[in-house]
């Protein structure tokens, strides 16, 4: 909302300064975002009267202009059509700061010969003041401008730019503001209700109006004029439209425009004599109709919009735009001015669904007060009257179905105190809140304050709406600051927070650098990444996603963590380790989708030799299996490693990790096609575990376990088995046998001296014993049995 | 005696000042404490004196052992420099670099999110977690936010594809994470108080200072008698600790549906200490906060009785504070999963 001071000062009868209105405002609530100064950079320019308009000797297009500049006469080169003797216009002379007509850059007036004629300064247009675009012609001012004065002092204007809230319509008018400035300075504002002088027939004898969708329309207000001029507004109308930001149009539509300013209640001018039936109807449209605005557009209805209608069909949508069946034209001389209350639910539905958002449908969206139909009314009617002749009929029409008078709030003095943690005493509540213009009635039986808001403030309705009041009169800066007292509430905080926290933590300490991707993603990335046409898991898609790649939401890491390994292998030759930890969502029936918490680690190997002093291995999947390893065994749990079916892995070198024979993730090299479909050229490694699964499976899970008394045996063998043997298997067999604490396998091998289709395994046993020290004796018959029965099992031989 | 360790003394010393390289060092050792050096002899002989002498004569000649080992390694030492120095010798070079061990960085938002975390917590407020896909009631309508309202055209929705649920909830994705206001208190009796990180969504166009997704922290306090100078209490010492005691902080009417009063909390510009400046947009405060007491509709959505209990919500964007911090100039940088920009934190 821009609101120019001098209209302020209209109603704020009080001298004040603009700087600290603007603060008081932002503190209490509208931010005010600017103050631009229109004229602060006009040096050199005056009023200045046309004494004379001659023809240029050397050019038909151009004249030559005497100016009585208050200080003297100038002769100056004007190449304006509409300039004339007598008119009040604006001149520049020589040294002026102005707008170059044809760069729209500032510039310095210099003194210029135009065909042969010096021109001494200049008169000027709206686009040279930097005004508007207009640059046919020259700004001619009223007659009534003093000649002399710097046109800064006579056009100049301070326009406030406001942030307004939602809750606070009255702050979408001029009188809104003045009223609150007033309370903030403790000044209150001075708004008369305008009146108008009907001589024309009673209003009932001309017009009707039913309302039949009264819950959509609490009030309904028109007056009639008829006998108007359309034309021009005056200059001082349309400036002020212009600096408040609004487009000057004709002079009743001005004048709605200036009066909704004004009063934050928006009206409509109808052409009388275009309406059939001299009839007004509000009700709601039929559904799928189409019906024309103003702007020429083609506007399909819903059942659910609030039209204006006269005997034969739609004339406006209620509170958004007027129709072009009913507009104010240039030959119009009979207008229905419409100045009326609607839903603000309805309005607001209707402006969101027609895409149609306007000054009006701001305004009662936001709920502007029914009490201000009437003072509009009267305001423009007056002015229209005052600007485009005509005469009016006697009284308005005033259809109030829904208004009910305010309702005091009540609320009591400690209620407030204890809410704001101050200590103001009853009659300081009182004044801040008659500044505020609410009228303010103490019940001493009740010891409440029974508070009733004034009528252009539809925002105060309960008692935490009158404390805020209280708190912005006060200041905030008022309020003390204390800590807060009571004792800490009782908590359970979540194991999953902390568990996230050391995971986190963990996976740094394995070199993977912490990512996040966004929550969204799109079908063919999630289709790509795990290798899947159809996918197995549809997600969640977006109503209306903002670009088709964020189409939907993610139900796996893949596609995030594989598009950054390929980006930033771009200008990585290192290895690259990337991990992330969030959520993904999983469609679940009609409820809300599961959102299990992943992590995601990936791997590519560096591809470039890392240090002088050794060869540099390429990643493999013992790689990133070993980091598995080692952050499950951190966090407290014992994975193992099953044959896995991922359609995203490639087959054969992939695993599910199981815990506590819950599968809880997979880890596998990326299957090349994937990989490729995210422009990843290498072999790359990936893990997911699904920590929201994990975490159960962890809790409760460490015990103390004494560090053994009696020393370790160890016993390295080397056995020579079949290709096919899995270590697995070995394992198991040796883990069967008492004493042993730790089997390790050290080495494989394969070629001469062992046989074709057998491998070398090569193992290292640690014997222990809580009881006592192990003798070597005793340490030789398990590992004689242990052998005998990998024998038996796997057909294993000691390697001699 | 005493004068034969005294001159002994004399001469190692004197002979150790001309030694030029590791060898003559050598020769020197062997010379003056190696097994058959006057010195040593002097050691063993000690057995044959008297008592007396052989206290005095002993701890002279140790006295004199110690002494010359410890001018040996001095004298090592000196020698290995220079010889590093001057033929590279076979010492490390130091200055080469190490064997590449990696250690990851957590990312900017999980550093600030934990940062902001253990500030709240250390202040009596436990850390809790909330959907991201989220039943519209509990966004809006119980946030006092009811259908067509304006307040809504500042949060532009990501409306999830799905039927409605039993109530006639609409899916979306929060976007805010204030939902859990309302979860928490349907779950929780007063007192409370919990802040709440997570992501969350708008409906905005992407550009260098609007994402789609971004992060917040909410926060709630609801007790008998919570009042609005503890709002403000409990903000400024956040501020103190997480901005530092020299940034003054303001405090503002704004509008938020769910609260009454609403507040806006502001820190003075780090930059130009409430001068004004391009990064303040001139007024000298960044606005920092969201905040108010609970609405009593929202109470009462709640479950909980607002004549009885009062309360404080704050919530903030998170994003902002690296932003400001390490002066980032493109927020989308946070979710570029770019290693250059990341490294960094
Ligand atoms: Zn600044």
């Amino acid at each position: 909302m821009k609101v120019p001071v001098s209209w302020l000062k209209e109603f704020i009868k009080v001298p004040f300064e603009v700087g600290d209105l603007a603060h008081r405002l932002t503190m209490a609530g509208t931010e005010v975002a600017s103050i631009s100064e229109i004229g602060s950079d006009w040096d050199g320019v005056c009023v200045g009267l046309v004494l004379a308009v001659d023809s240029h000797p050397n050019a038909d297009r151009l004249r030559l202009v005497t100016v009585d500049s208050g200080s003297g006469t100038a002769e100056v080169v004007c190449g304006a059509p509409n300039v004339a003797p007598g008119q009040k216009i604006c001149y520049a002379r020589i040294g002026a700061c102005l707008v170059d007509g044809h760069t729209g850059e500032p510039a310095v007036l210099k003194p210029a010969r135009i065909r042969g004629v010096v021109s001494s300064g200049m008169v000027c247009s709206e686009k040279e003041l930097g005004l508007s675009d207009e640059h046919e012609g020259i700004l001619v001012l009223p007659e009534s401008a003093p000649v002399g004065t710097p046109l800064r002092d006579y056009l100049g204007e301070t326009v406030l730019d406001l942030e307004v809230t939602p809750n606070r319509p009255d702050m979408l008018s001029v009188t809104g503001v003045a009223r609150e400035a007033g309370a903030l300075m403790g000044k209150p504002a001075r708004v008369v209700d305008p009146e108008f002088a009907g001589t024309g027939k009673a209003i009932e004898s001309e017009l009707a109006i039913d309302i039949e969708a009264p819950d959509l329309c609490p009030r309904y207000t028109a007056s009639l004029i008829k006998g108007i001029t359309i034309s021009d507004s005056p200059e001082w109308l349309k400036r002020r439209l212009v600096n408040a930001g609004m487009r000057p149009i004709n002079n009743v539509v001005d004048v709605t425009n200036y009066v909704m300013l004004e009063y934050g209640q928006p009206l409509h001018a109808f052409d009388f004599d275009k309406l059939s039936g001299a009839r007004i109807i509000v009700r709601r449209a039929r559904e799928g109709q189409v019906f024309v605005t103003l702007d020429g557009a083609e506007r399909k209805l819903t059942g659910e919009m609030l039209m204006i209608c006269d005997s034969k069909g739609e004339i406006a949508i209620a509170g958004v735009m007027g129709g072009a069946n009913s507009e104010v034209v240039p030959d119009t001389t009979s207008i229905l001015l419409e100045s009326a209350s609607f839903n603000p639910a309805s309005i607001h539905y209707t402006s969101s669904k027609l895409g149609l958002s306007s000054a009006a449908s701001q305004r009662f969206e936001r709920g502007q007060s029914p009490f201000l139909t009437l003072p509009a009314l009267n305001r423009a009617t007056q002015l229209i009257l005052e600007v485009a002749g005509g005469e009016a009929a006697q009284g308005v029409i005033d259809m109030a179905p829904g208004l009910n008078p305010r309702q005091p709030v009540l609320v009591s003095t400690a209620r407030i105190n204890s809410l704001l943690g101050t200590n103001y005493p009853e009659e300081e509540i009182i004044d801040a809140l008659v500044l505020l213009g609410c009228s303010v009635k103490s019940c001493p039986a009740s010891r409440e304050l029974a508070v009733t808001p004034p009528e252009w403030r539809s925002d105060i309705n309960l008692g935490a709406d009158v404390v805020e009041e209280i708190a912005r009169i006060k200041g905030y800066g008022d309020i003390p600051m204390t800590m807060l007292a009571k004792s800490i509430p009782h908590q359970s905080p979540s194991p999953m927070l902390s568990f996230k926290h050391r995971l986190r933590e963990a996976m740094v300490g394995l070199g993977f650098q912490e990512i996040l991707n966004w929550s969204m993603t799109n079908t063919g990335a999630l289709s790509k990444a795990l290798n899947q046409p159809e996918l197995s898991v549809r997600p969640l898609y977006l109503k209306k996603p903002m670009t088709l790649d964020q189409e939907c939401l993610r139900t796996s890491l893949r596609p995030g963590l594989f598009s950054a390994l390929a980006s930033n292998r771009r200008f990585e030759d290192s290895e690259i380790q990337l991990f992330e930890l969030g959520t993904v969502y999983l469609p679940a029936g009609a409820g809300l989708p599961e959102e299990p918490q992943m992590v995601g680690g990936i791997i590519g190997s560096p591809q470039v030799k890392r240090h002088w002093s050794e060869e540099t291995r390429p990643f493999d999947f013992y790689d990133l299996k070993g980091k598995v390893e080692a952050l499950l065994a951190y966090l407290g749990v014992n994975p193992s490693f099953e044959p896995s079916e991922d359609s995203g892995l490639k087959p054969g070198s992939q695993a599910v990790v199981v815990v506590k024979h819950v599968p809880v993730g997979v880890i596998g090299e990326v299957d090349q096609q994937a990989g490729r479909a995210f422009e990843i050229d290498e072999p790359v490694y990936y893990f997911e575990i699904d920590i929201t699964r994990l975490l159960p499976l962890t809790v409760g899970d460490r015990q103390y376990q004494p560090i053994p008394r009696y020393p370790a045996v160890v016993r390295d063998i080397a056995l020579v088995m079949d290709n096919t043997v899995k270590h697995r298997q070995v394992e198991e067999i040796i883990a069967g046998f008492p004493l042993v604490v730790e089997t390790r396998l050290f080495d494989i091998y394969t070629g001469k001296p062992v046989p074709a289709g057998k491998k070398s395994m090569a193992y290292r046993l640690t014997f222990q014993s809580r009881k006592k020290t192990l003798t070597d004796d005793a340490v030789d018959r398990v590992l004689e049995q242990i052998l005998a029965r990998l024998s038996s099992g796997l057909g294993a031989v000691l390697r001699r | 005696m005493n004068q034969q360790i005294d001159d002994l003394r004399n001469q190692a010393v004197a002979s150790l000042k001309t030694i030029a390289s590791s060898d003559e060092l050598n020769s020197w050792r062997v010379r003056y404490l190696g097994k058959k050096s006057s010195l040593m002899a002097v050691l063993k002989g000690l057995g044959e004196l008297p008592a007396e002498e052989r206290r005095a004569v002993g701890g002279q000649a140790n006295q004199l052992k110690k002494e010359l080992e410890a001018l040996l390694k001095e004298k090592e030492e000196a020698l290995a420099a220079v010889s590093n120095l001057s033929t590279g010798g076979t010492d490390v070079d130091i200055t080469l670099p190490g064997r590449p061990a990696n250690l990851g960085k957590l990312h900017p938002m999980t550093l600030v999110l934990h940062e902001l975390g253990e500030i709240f917590a250390s202040m009596g407020f436990e850390i809790v977690e909330g959907p991201e896909v989220e039943w519209d009631y509990y966004n809006f309508e119980a946030l006092n936010i009811p259908k067509e309202h304006p307040a809504r055209d500042s949060m532009q929705t990501f409306w999830v594809d799905a039927p409605p649920g039993e109530n006639g909830w609409e899916m979306l994705l929060r976007t805010h994470t204030s939902p859990m206001q309302i979860r928490v208190m349907e779950k929780q009796k007063p007192p409370l108080r919990i802040v709440v990180p997570g992501r969350v969504f708008r409906y905005e166009a992407t550009d260098a200072t609007h994402i789609p997704m971004f992060h917040q922290i909410e926060g709630l306090a609801i007790d008998k008698g919570i009042t609005m100078a503890d709002l403000k209490g409990t903000l400024y010492e956040f501020s103190r600790r997480f901005f530092g005691t020299d940034r003054r902080v303001r405090f503002r009417c704004d509008f938020f549906p769910f609260v009454e009063p609403g507040v806006e909390m502001a820190v003075e510009c780090g930059v130009c200490k409430g001068e004004g400046c391009r990064l303040c947009g001139q007024s000298g405060w960044i606005e920092i906060l969201g905040a108010g007491m609970v609405h009593p509709r929202v109470l009462e959505a709640g479950g909980i009785d607002p004549d009885v209990y009062s309360g404080f919500a704050f919530g903030m964007g998170v994003e902002r504070i690296p932003l400001l911090r390490y002066g980032i100039d493109d927020i989308r940088l946070f979710y570029s999963s770019d290693l250059r920009f990341l490294r960094q934190f």
